[in-house]
Order: structure tokens, then sequence, then C-alpha cells
């Protein structure tokens, strides 16, 4: 077993360099942006068909979500103890089932009632 | 090239600030747990609101009622404040002086984009009920009403989280307590900014295209 090098100097946390640290929050702020920009503007000015916009909105969506997660929130794949990504996927599977089968089951309930 | 592994997530302090670092990992990890409890409040109530939306009984539905601008406005807003909210956290990093003026000026700034948030979700919510838009009008406005105000409530007390936070350093300075609190604090923040990405393409953008 080899104990991690204790470094006296900045560059010794997990998240690299202060110009390193930097560039990442300015890069996630740019990708944020790029990923809200073109979508609102497809909404604003009807660039698609409705469910193809959908379908585009859902993707922008998760892309966002995944680039706040790496660059504003920090949490990576390598390089942190283990317990807090399995924190947030054990978290993300229990709000997908109860979430995803909320919206299946009344919807299925609605279908079968008549519907409004 | 290094080889130190983050001992809780989010941006890790470092050895720079031992006592801080070695504190944090506990606290900023309890933190993730409430903040994954919260995640799991707004998914079930978008997943409510998505089940709600043909419920108009006769109202105003998203089309008569939302509005693009304020909305993209609103995440431009929020969106730069989690890039100030990141500033104030690397100057508390990196500043070897550990002077007050950088942290406070970026906190200050984050605060200022916050509040504007706050305020311009609650002129929306004004327009909205004069437009009818009510919360007992029908089952989508119910929803509706529970789910972006309390967002928009969120933000209100991570604000004033965030005065307390600069009053302690006001007072105190920076010292491990208000560290920690402010690596709590960006948890929050940053977290209210995925919130607020889910509600915008599912409520607004969804509801408008």
């Amino acid at each position: 077993m080899t104990a991690p090098v204790e470094t006296e100097d900045e560059t010794g946390t997990p998240d690299g360099t202060p110009r390193q640290e930097l560039r990442s929050y300015l890069w996630g702020y740019g990708l944020s942006l790029l990923l809200t920009l073109p979508v609102f503007g497809a909404v604003a000015w009807d660039w698609l068909a409705r469910a193809t916009l959908w379908w585009a909105i859902g993707a922008a969506a998760l892309a966002q979500v995944a680039v706040q997660f790496r660059f504003f929130l920090h949490i990576r794949l390598k390089g942190q103890a283990k317990e807090d990504l399995q924190l947030i996927l054990f978290t993300a599977l229990i709000l997908g089932m109860m979430g995803g089968g909320t919206i299946w089951i009344l919807h299925n309930l609605d279908g079968r009632m008549g519907g409004p | 090239m290094n080889t130190e592994t983050g001992r809780h997530p989010g941006l890790n302090l470092g050895s720079g600030h031992a006592e801080a670092h070695g504190e944090a990992e506990a606290l900023v990890f309890g933190f993730w747990v409430f903040m994954m409890s919260d995640l799991v409040t707004f998914g079930l109530l978008l997943a409510t609101y998505v089940t709600m939306l043909d419920n108009l009984a006769g109202g105003p539905g998203p089309k008569d009622l939302f509005e693009l601008k304020p909305v993209f406005i609103e995440t431009l807003v929020l969106l730069t404040s989690s890039l100030t909210y990141g500033m104030a956290i690397l100057s508390l990093k990196h500043d070897p002086g550990r002077r007050l003026r950088p942290v406070l000026a970026w906190l200050g700034l984050t605060l200022m984009l916050g509040l504007a948030f706050v305020a311009m979700e609650a002129k929306d919510l004004h327009a909205l009920q004069a437009k009818g838009g009510a919360p007992q009008r029908s089952g989508f406005l119910s929803a509706f009403w529970a789910l972006v105000p309390l967002h928009a409530l969120h933000v209100a007390a991570a604000a004033l989280w965030l005065v307390a936070i600069a009053a302690q350093i006001w007072r105190f300075g920076l010292d491990t307590p208000v560290k920690t609190a402010l690596l709590r604090l960006g948890v929050l923040w940053h977290f209210l900014d995925v919130v607020w990405i889910a509600i915008v393409s599912v409520v607004f953008l969804g509801g408008l295209a």
C-alpha cells in the first residue's frame, strides 16, 4: 500500500494547479452557455419540428447536467473516494424508478380512465 | 501529475488548508447526502408536474402563461452566479496572504446575481397570477406552483446563508468553520443550477416548444 504523496505547494490538490482550476471553471461556464443559447434560440424561432425539438432539449439538458457536475461540482469518475459517486448514482437510480414510475403509471391509468 | 485523492466530492481545499481540509471530509459528505434527498424532492415534484400537464380544467396552459425572454435572462444570471461563486472559492483556496477582500468581492457579486434571480422570479410569478394562473385554478397550475417557487425559495435561502457566512468572514476572518461552510454552500449553489436546468428544460422550454 502506498501512501498519497503530500506536497507542500498548491499543485498537491486533486484539482490541479491554480491556472488549471481557473481554466476548468471557465470551460464549464463556456460549455454551459453553449448548451443553453442554441436551445433557447430553437424554441424562440421555431427552428425544428416539435418532436425533434423535444429530443434536442432533453439531450442538451443531460449534457448540461454532466457539465455542471464535472466542472462546478467537481464530481469525477476517478481520483476521489468511491462512496461519493455511489451516493450520487444510487440517488439517480432511486429517482429514475420513482419519477419514471410515477409518469408511467399515471399516464397508463389516465389512458384507461378515458383521460381528460 | 498529482497523486493526492480528493477527500470529499467537490473542490478540495488541499493540504495548504490542512485543518479545514481534514474537517471538510465528513461535513461535505453529509451535506451531499442532504443534497441528494433534496434532489429526490425536486425530481418527484417534476414528475408530478409532468403527470398534471393535461389537467388544465379549462384554465390557461403553458403557452398562454409562460414567456421565454425572462426565463432566458434568469438562466444566464444563475449560470453566471455559479461561475462567480467558483471564483470566490478559488480566491479562498489560492490566496497565500489569506486576504478577505477578493473572497468578499466575489461573494458579493454572487449574492447580487442570486438576489436578481429571486426578484425576477417573483415578478414572473406575479405576472403569471395576473394572467389567471393562480395555483388553485387547475391541477396543472398547482403542480407548477409547488415546483418553481420552491426552487426560488431555495435560492433565497442560499442567499441568506451567503450573507451569514459573509458576516462571519467580516467578524472572524477566514477560519476553519467559515471555509467548510463556504464549501457546503458551494455544493448547494451549483446544485440549484442543476435543478434550474431541469425546470427550464421540462417546464419552460418543453412547454413553449
